[in-house]
């Protein structure tokens, strides 16, 4: 590549690397860490994690959350938009910031509706 | 265009000579088709999260479904595909180190990362398949009930599942797999299960610690409701077919959509790491005949990194909302 001038500070330049190779060790670390800690939580599953957030698991928020600094560190490390013009790179990532959420919001809200009818309403579930 | 041929180094720019937001054609048309699929696939993993939702009483738990690990016996629920996980991360790495070596212009180290990034691809898309094949396959069987609702069956002493062939009992029967030479007309029909219905029922009947496990969660809201033993006869009254494993239609582990999801959005990543792992051999053994080299630039593995990362990372997703949570 042309230009060859690698951001190499991750969270928010506390850790400093000396080289992109050295960089791409230090994600790997990262990334198996959270791997190992999500699966140590799916097989422990506490029984703290165990009460509901907001209608959901605190274990499952855990994951989820988990897992999008785990899609971070991905996106902006190894597909290197941390090196990258902000204006491409908010035009890529702001899109699916954006929709994604929303999408999920209206169908969860949604399919959830349809389980209470289910439940309470005059139709039977059992079809 | 004819840039996809040329070993010039003039293929990076735009017709109008610039890099608008200093990304090259290329480039720049691989995020936008990693933004458009990365749209398809949360369409996909919501219109699961919603499915889920509607039916989130009866909703299988994944450790109870993914409890194998090849070579292995017992119950191993998430290594395999913890294992998994990093193959795919640490394929993506190196695929990372190969991007960086071509910055440097060094050829064998490309070829080498390269190669131990098809190979990481590999391992996992067999893996699938393997773990594709254990789920086809299931383990302990089960009944559907005429609602569609599936009771999977527990040792009373030990509270864990039990096959079908611990309890079922054999009774003489003259019910034949219908095959196409048999028919009157055109018709045909899949295996049959090993036991016929009334012999799992008469088995349950003469074995006191068997005892029947609902696809609804119990009072704690993370496990599933074992039945009394009286409750587990009246509950088998309903019943009307022997399930073993899942397909399209049946899932022995619980509702079918759980079995039309995996099937459907594993799928669609697998094929995607398919291709991936094509793109990456073709690009392979351009990098062996020296094309980037000649074309004074290896932006080509960059491109395919790009769109291998984006496999892994679709995979953190998919892990997470399918195993996880």
């Amino acid at each position: 590549m042309a230009h060859d001038n690698h951001k190499l500070a991750i969270f928010r330049g506390t850790l400093n690397f000396k080289s992109n190779v050295q960089k791409i060790w230090g994600v790997l670390i990262l990334l198996s860490i959270i791997t190992a800690v999500e699966v140590a939580l799916g097989i422990v599953r506490p029984e703290w994690s165990l009460t509901k957030v907001l209608g959901m698991k605190l274990l499952n928020w855990i994951f989820i959350g988990l897992t999008i600094v785990k899609a971070y560190y991905i996106a902006w490390d190894f597909m290197h938009l941390r090196d990258e013009k902000a204006g491409f790179k908010w035009s890529l990532v702001l899109p699916l910031v954006i929709l994604i959420p929303y999408l999920v919001f209206i169908l969860l809200v949604e399919g959830d509706y349809i389980y209470e009818v289910y439940k309470d309403g005059f139709v039977t579930w059992n079809f | 265009m004819e840039a996809t041929v040329t070993t010039e180094s003039k293929e990076k720019v735009w017709g109008g000579g610039n890099e608008p937001l200093r990304a090259s054609y290329g480039k720049m048309m691989m995020w936008f088709f990693i933004v458009s699929d990365a749209l398809t696939f949360s369409g996909f993993l919501v219109s699961y999260g919603f499915s889920r939702f509607k039916f989130i009483e009866i909703w299988p738990i994944a450790d109870e479904v993914f409890t194998h690990v090849p070579f292995f016996h017992g119950n191993y629920p998430m290594y395999y595909v913890a294992f998994m996980t990093f193959i795919l991360i640490m394929s993506s790495v190196t695929m990372v180190l190969a991007v960086d070596a071509g910055h440097k212009m060094k050829k064998t180290k490309v070829t080498w990362y390269m190669f131990a990034t098809i190979i990481g691809g590999l391992i996992f898309v067999g893996s699938q398949a393997w773990e594709w094949a254990t789920f086809i396959k299931g383990d302990y069987g089960a009944v559907e009930t005429k609602g569609g609702n599936i009771l999977q069956f527990v040792n009373a002493d030990t509270g864990k599942r039990i096959a079908l062939e611990e309890f079922a009992t054999t009774i003489p029967s003259e019910r034949d797999r219908l095959e196409r030479k048999d028919a009157f007309w055109f018709q045909s029909e899949g295996s049959l299960p090993s036991y016929t219905i009334n012999e799992v029922v008469e088995g349950v009947k003469s074995h006191p610690n068997v005892l029947v496990k609902t696809a609804f969660f119990d009072e704690t809201g993370h496990k599933k409701e074992v039945l009394s033993r009286e409750e587990s006869l009246e509950a088998l009254k309903d019943a009307k077919l022997v399930v073993e494993g899942a397909n399209l239609t049946r899932n022995e582990y619980g509702h079918p959509l759980f079995a039309d999801f995996f099937f459907f959005i594993t799928g669609f990543h697998g094929f995607h790491v398919f291709s991936g792992i094509v793109i990456n051999i073709i690009i392979f053994f351009n990098v062996i005949i020296g094309t980037y080299e000649r074309r004074g630039h290896y932006e080509m593995v960059e491109k395919v990194g790009l769109y291998w990362h984006f496999v892994d990372l679709v995979w953190v997703f998919v892990f997470t909302f399918f195993y996880l949570v």
